[in-house]
């Protein structure tokens, strides 16, 4: 990756669905090898974002670039981790079957692969599981299974959609410390929340309210602007602000 | 009061969903036309073939609302047979008619023996001539062939083609409604691979089943079966082909499970009806076209030759294309609908 250019750049995107305009006039970059958080309550437009991001879905009108390429471009899609807000499991498979299925959409292949798995299910601290069906799996055990399916194929962008919810206080921990290890090696995170607390630990914070982006920048200086005790202080200051 | 807010609110939930609400009133209507169609279809009349010609059994054959068509050679007759133009052929010989029935349809036959047996008595009664019995004799099935032997082929048909169908559209459908398919389309797999992936994976599956119905229904249930094993399979399995792929593609036009099953009176009972079950040539002129557009159709049409007439390739060709063609046709249109979830 060359040094300097961001690898996630968004200029004046827009996102309707027939008339209702659900992302207006976002621009935000994301550098390399940090951890990019998207803050908002729920319905605020953070999956429809994060689906322009991964090319899923397209632009109304603005641009997206990802790792120097304007999106959609299915080449792209190599080099992206992405993880759902839904976890977009087969419940009758087991876990096995299904990091098997996906690592080989992303051209995992033999001993390779079975590393790879055997890694990523450390990860999220499942291997104990991995024979396991996943209809047999609790809700966040399926939230760390889909997580360990976005780090496979060791992307250099992750994407995750509210990667956190319903995973307990002590594994969320530790996913979050592998989540700066990733970032120690290069890889660039974004992930969206709803969790305030949460957002502080992002090196860098989006806040979005109702499609429109309310501000960008480092937790300590969004609490230093606007005097604000906490991250919810500060959102609810920026989101009065607008009205 | 709980009865009435559960009874508001399923009401309010047809309201929401138009779709079942149409097919709840417009479905049915259509089903019971086509079956009015079927069955208050004019009495079969069958078409009778005459070698050697007789005016006089001739005029009492058409006197019987029979169709009755000169041949000047029993070989040109005996070919119109087997190409199933005619439903008999009657060779006269001195003064014993010597009649060969098609035979692979019992409701033909029948209509064949009712006519002849009533231009025969007509002769007699009015001529005085002598006892006359006709000798009958059968080009394929036989007299003993039962209405099952008829219905087997295409009924193995619609059973194919109903499951897959079924299973095929239903699984896709979860896919989408899972997000396992957005999943795939964040992968860098393309839509045709999706696409070729489903008929992959159930064409194995496919072949199993065709193995297992054919099978059952030759051995186990004794169904009349003429010609080759291999064409069975082979038609069943295109068959399969063609229901898969439209299943996959009209998945993508219903929101869930239910609206999936609402297709079977739309899609799988109007074929079954026109799929050659019950005569075709009662049914007016634009409802047997409607027919030719049917995968079913082809696929019973083929069976039929095959495991009544034990016709070989030249005969189940143009079907075992048709079939083809549609599969192929419906896979295209399945990679075209996949760009409703991702444009790339
Ligand atoms: N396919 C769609 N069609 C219409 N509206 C949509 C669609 N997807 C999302 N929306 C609307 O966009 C808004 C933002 O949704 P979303 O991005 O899922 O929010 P979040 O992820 O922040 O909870 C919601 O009001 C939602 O109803
Ligand atoms: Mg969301």
């Amino acid at each position: 990756m060359n040094q300097g250019h961001p690898v996630i750049a968004v200029t004046h995107v827009r996102r309707a669905f027939g008339t209702k305009e659900v992302l207006k006039d976002i621009s935000l970059q994301v550098e390399q090898a940090e951890t990019f958080g998207i803050l908002g309550p729920s319905g605020s437009g953070k999956t429809t974002l994060v689906k322009l991001l991964t090319g899923i879905d397209e632009v109304t009108s603005g641009q997206v670039e990802v790792l120097g390429a304007q999106m959609p471009k299915l080449s792209m899609l190599q080099q992206i981790g992405y993880m759902a807000q839904s976890d977009a499991l087969y419940t009758e498979l087991s876990a096995k079957e299904n990091l098997e299925f996906f690592a080989s959409l992303y051209g995992l292949r033999g001993g390779n692969r079975t590393r790879r798995i055997a890694d990523v299910m450390e990860v999220v601290n499942l291997q104990e599981h991995l024979r396991k069906r996943v209809d047999q799996y609790s809700g966040g055990m399926k939230r760390r299974l889909s997580l360990a399916i976005a780090l496979l194929h060791e992307p250099p962008l992750l994407i995750l959609d509210e990667p956190t919810v319903g995973i307990d206080p002590v594994l969320r921990k530790s996913i979050w410390k592998e989540l700066r290890t990733l970032n120690g090696n290069g890889t660039t995170i974004v992930l969206t929340t709803h969790v305030m607390d949460e957002a502080e630990k992002c090196d860098r914070l989006a806040m979005i309210r109702d499609g429109q982006l309310l501000a960008v920048d480092t937790p300590a200086d969004l609490l230093r602007n606007t005097g604000a005790a906490s991250m919810e202080e500060a959102f609810l200051y920026y989101g009065g602000a607008r009205r | 009061m709980r009865v009435r807010a559960i009874t508001l609110r399923i009401l309010q939930q047809f309201i929401h969903d138009k779709r079942t609400m149409a097919l709840m009133f417009i479905a049915p209507l259509l089903v019971l036309s086509l079956m009015s169609l079927v069955f208050n279809g004019d009495a079969y009349e069958p078409k009778i073939g005459v070698s050697g010609g007789a005016v006089p059994f001739t005029r009492a054959l058409e006197a019987q609302n029979a169709t009755v068509i000169a041949y000047k050679s029993a070989d040109l007759g005996t070919a119109a047979l087997q190409e199933s133009e005619l439903d008999a052929l009657i060779t006269l010989n001195g003064t014993t008619p010597e009649v060969m029935l098609e035979g692979s349809n019992p409701t033909a036959n029948r209509a064949v023996m009712l006519a002849l047996t009533a231009a025969t008595r007509n002769l007699q009664s009015a001529g005085g001539e002598g006892q006359v019995q006709p000798q009958i004799s059968y080009l394929y099935g036989a007299e003993d062939m039962k209405t099952i032997d008829r219905f087997g082929p295409i009924m193995i048909g619609v059973f194919v083609f109903f499951f897959v169908f079924l299973i095929a559209g239903v699984s896709f459908l979860r896919e989408r409604t899972t997000g396992t398919l957005e999943r795939l389309l964040s992968t860098p797999l393309k839509r045709w691979e999706i696409v070729l992936g489903y008929v992959c994976g159930f064409g194995i599956f496919t072949v199993f089943q065709a193995l297992l119905i054919s099978w059952f229904s030759i051995q186990v249930l004794g169904i009349m079966m003429a010609g080759s094993f291999g064409y069975v399979l082979l038609l069943t399995l295109l068959l399969s082909m063609s229901a898969l792929t439209l299943g996959t593609l009209l998945s993508a036009y219903a929101a869930n499970e239910l609206q999936m099953i609402q297709f079977i009176p739309l899609i799988i009972v109007p074929q079954i009806f026109l799929s050659g079950l019950f005569p075709m040539d009662t049914l007016p002129l634009w409802l047997q076209r409607v027919g030719l557009a049917t995968p079913i159709y082809y696929g019973s049409e083929a069976l039929m030759n095959i495991m009544i007439r034990g016709k070989g390739w030249s005969a189940i060709a143009l079907d075992v294309y048709a079939l083809i063609g549609f599969s192929l046709l419906f896979m295209l249109l399945n990679v075209l609908a996949l760009r409703k979830h991702r444009k790339m």
